[in-house]
């Protein structure tokens, strides 16, 4: 593990019966960067953030977290409740489908208000008065904070998900797809909240996408997957610039330009 | 960083590009290329379309991949190597040493000119407010009316867009500076901005390495001329 890196991933292999989903891939994040993993559907993008984030324990590998306080832990031989400790405080998670990490029956401001209470906030007004804060931050109205996330559009669930992530100040973000299945103006909006969100609180962001549109808006490192392992990998303006794989390549290349 | 001293040099340089979806045809575009660049000097590029000028800006500036030779660049008082160096320290080399003005803006959907301008310092650790100021100051000073700043560039002309991208530029204040055809689609009066601006930047240590085809500005800010070779032509 580099000594300034936030996550290490070294080796990691994790097969599906015989498809290998994770060929031996090496991943590092550093604190307050923006990672973009990038690849096709099957390319094992999404079971490398699952295998980051602890969700699947690869077959080999491992993944190391240094903690605030310095100390380097194994991701994956770390007693739950601490892996899940960690996923209340320093992590956090952004699914492509809100619904996922989102309680529909809770009202807006519980749900951003949830996150804190796990932390240990206690006090109701102060709870509330955060809520409305990253309700706001995210452009949903103070007056919805006590509505019920179904009255919701798509575009409003996704920002609603990102304050219930975000209130609890993550040093690190996991994202699957969270622009995915919306229309273009609202993932505009939602690509700029995001943008703008990560720069002022410095956190760092795992982003699996197959945009690769949305890789060069959000982060400066790119991975490039195909069939489970890194083919390319560097500055994101480069790789998508100067792409060396034929892979990376073909993938630039097929890009539409509107 | 006092006028005279070098602060970029490449050695050997070379760069080409593998098409694998053509077959793996190979394009060699630059070879060998040694060149020198001190502080307060501005150095044009010259050479025909298609000789590689653009290709050299790119590759020292980190967008394309060195292929053989080295990029030396005086960064935070030392030298390093920007053709081996890392992504995170090129990162910080563009962040504080090395400045880059393309050919076009990239827009950013929603992001006003003056966020977009006001980034080149704020990236440094500036507070928003003065980095604004000084975006708003470097706007107007480049004619972009202040009834612009908040919009997003987007639907800007193409010379107001790339006045943005100049004031982006200098706003900057890095010590070394590539500009990539930075007035090709400016009018006569915005050019003499540019013209001034490169000056001053000159006056206050700037090295400047760029790409200018209209001859009135290349002979106002260029103390020398580079030569760039179509590489079939020197073979």
């Amino acid at each position: 593990m580099s000594p300034d890196a936030l996550l290490s991933a070294r080796g990691l292999r994790l097969s599906f019966g015989r498809i290998d989903a994770l060929d031996g891939v090496d991943a590092e994040v550093f604190p307050g960067e923006v990672l973009a993993v990038v690849g096709e559907s099957g390319s094992g993008k999404t079971t490398l953030l699952h295998a980051l984030s602890g969700a699947m324990c690869p077959d080999a590998g491992a993944v190391s977290y240094r903690g605030p306080d310095g100390a380097v832990q194994d991701v994956h031989r770390m007693p739950a409740p601490a892996l899940r400790a960690l996923h209340r405080s320093d992590w956090g998670t952004v699914h492509q489908d809100p619904r996922q990490s989102l309680r529909m029956a809770v009202s807006a401001g519980g749900n951003v208000g949830e996150r804190l209470m796990a932390q240990g906030a206690r006090h109701y007004g102060d709870i509330r008065a955060a809520a409305i804060d990253w309700l706001r931050e995210v452009e949903i109205a103070a007056d919805r904070v006590d509505d019920l996330p179904r009255t919701f559009s798509g575009g409003m669930l996704q920002r609603l998900q990102i304050a219930r992530t975000l209130v609890t100040q993550p040093r690190l973000v996991f994202m699957d797809e969270p622009t995915g299945g919306l229309d273009v103006s609202v993932q505009a909006r939602l690509l700029d909240l995001i943008r703008g969100l990560v720069a002022r609180l410095g956190v760092a962001v795992v982003l699996v996408t197959h945009d690769i549109a949305v890789a060069r808006l959000l982060a400066r490192r790119i991975v490039v997957m195909r069939a489970g392992r890194v083919v390319e990998t560097g500055l994101t303006d480069q790789v998508l610039d100067d792409p060396q794989h034929p892979y990376t390549q073909l993938l630039v290349s097929s890009v539409l330009h509107a | 960083m006092s006028a005279g001293d070098l602060v970029l040099r490449t050695e050997g340089l070379g760069k080409s590009f593998t098409l694998h979806l053509q077959g793996g045809v190979r394009i060699p575009v630059l070879d060998g290329v040694a060149l020198a660049l001190r502080a307060g000097e501005c150095v044009v590029l010259s050479g025909p379309s298609g000789a590689g000028k653009s290709t050299l800006l790119r590759t020292i500036y980190g967008n394309y991949r060195a292929e053989s030779g080295s990029i030396l660049l005086r960064h935070r008082g030392a030298w390093l190597d920007l053709a081996t160096a890392g992504p995170r320290t090129v990162l910080e080399v563009r962040r504080d040493t090395l400045g880059y003005v393309s050919q076009f803006l990239r827009v950013v959907p929603r992001v006003s000119a003056l966020c977009i301008v006001a980034e080149a310092l704020t990236a440094r650790g500036v507070g928003t407010e003065e980095a604004r100021a000084g975006a708003r100051a470097m706007l107007l000073q480049l004619h972009v009316p202040e009834r612009l700043h908040a919009l997003p560039p987007a639907t800007f002309s193409g010379g107001e867009q790339q006045r943005v991208n100049l004031a982006r530029g200098f706003l900057g204040r890095h010590p070394i500076l590539l500009l990539d055809e930075p007035t090709a689609s400016l009018d006569a009066a915005n050019r003499a901005v540019v013209v001034g601006l490169v000056r001053a930047a000159k006056a206050r240590g700037v090295a400047v390495l760029g790409i200018v085809h209209d001859a009135d500005t290349r002979d106002a800010i260029a103390d020398r001329l580079f030569p760039v070779t179509p590489l079939q032509d020197a073979a």
